[in-house]
């Protein structure tokens, strides 16, 4: 499960209305890309987020696939318009079949 | 004398010249810029000129492990003319992908910052699909002090 795993995310303190807001995530996960071996010489078999998907009020704004190049605890920024209030939704997709989603209020002021 | 001290040098430059590639054990074959290349034409057909999409990152990354990466394509981003996926792909890595990005007028600016694993010092190529479907490519060297062995 993607329990272990805990996002970050970063908006710009004041949003105005038809703002293009950067939006900055951390997320904690190993990324791990399935080349490493462990100490006995065994391959550590692959396990990386391999997609996001970020909705603003229901609709998608932004959306990622990532390969096993993503560094470990990935950081993504990109950016959204945002015209009103609302939430964006992220949504992980994890390798091990689980999700993880995180929500941020969006508030214009 | 010398001739010996000389050829004793370039044997000891050598030992400290293998690359990354190397200490990463015979099994970690590594994509090419042709494996690259296909690798893109199986993500978008057509030919890719270069243009309005930009690769920002350090010539000369100290370790491969995260490498910050910042891709920005020129664009407006209006129902008329916008940005639809960027592609992103590492010609000396073991696998060539790297990762796309989906955007729409709502994202409002096509560009994404993210941190890369560089196994060796390799070419990043970019390619941008416009609303048009016409698409545009960039591509940067950069340098790997300590490889990220893809792990």
């Amino acid at each position: 499960m993607a329990n272990d795993i805990k996002a970050k995310v970063r908006l710009p303190a004041s949003i105005r209305k038809g703002d293009v807001v950067e939006v900055k995530t951390l997320v904690e996960h190993p990324m791990e890309s399935g080349q490493r071996k462990d100490g006995a010489g065994s391959p550590i078999p692959r396990r990386i987020l391999h997609s996001l998907r970020v909705t603003f009020g229901g609709r998608e704004v932004f959306a990622a696939r990532f390969e096993p190049a993503i560094a470990s605890n990935p950081y993504l920024a990109f950016f959204v318009r945002i015209e009103q209030d609302g939430t964006l939704e992220f949504t992980w997709k994890d390798d091990d079949g689980s999700e993880f989603r995180f929500s941020q209020a969006v508030a214009l002021g | 004398m010398r001739e010996g001290r000389r050829v004793l040098l370039q044997r000891a430059v050598t030992l400290f010249a293998v690359p990354a590639a190397m200490l990463m054990g015979p099994k970690a074959a590594l994509a090419t810029p042709q494996g690259a290349a296909d690798h893109l034409r199986k993500l978008e057909a057509g030919d890719a000129v270069p243009g309005r999409i930009s690769i920002d990152m350090a010539d000369i990354a100290e370790n491969g492990n995260a490498v910050p990466i910042t891709i920005r394509v020129d664009s407006p981003m209006t129902e008329a003319d916008h940005v639809q996926a960027i592609h992103v792909v590492a010609e000396g890595n073991p696998s060539p992908g790297v990762a796309s990005f989906l955007f729409n007028p709502s994202s409002g600016r096509a560009e994404v910052k993210f941190r890369v694993r560089l196994a060796q010092s390799q070419r990043i190529v970019a390619v941008a699909r416009m609303n048009d479907g016409s698409l545009r490519s960039a591509a940067r060297e950069v340098k790997v002090a300590l490889g990220g062995c893809g792990g």
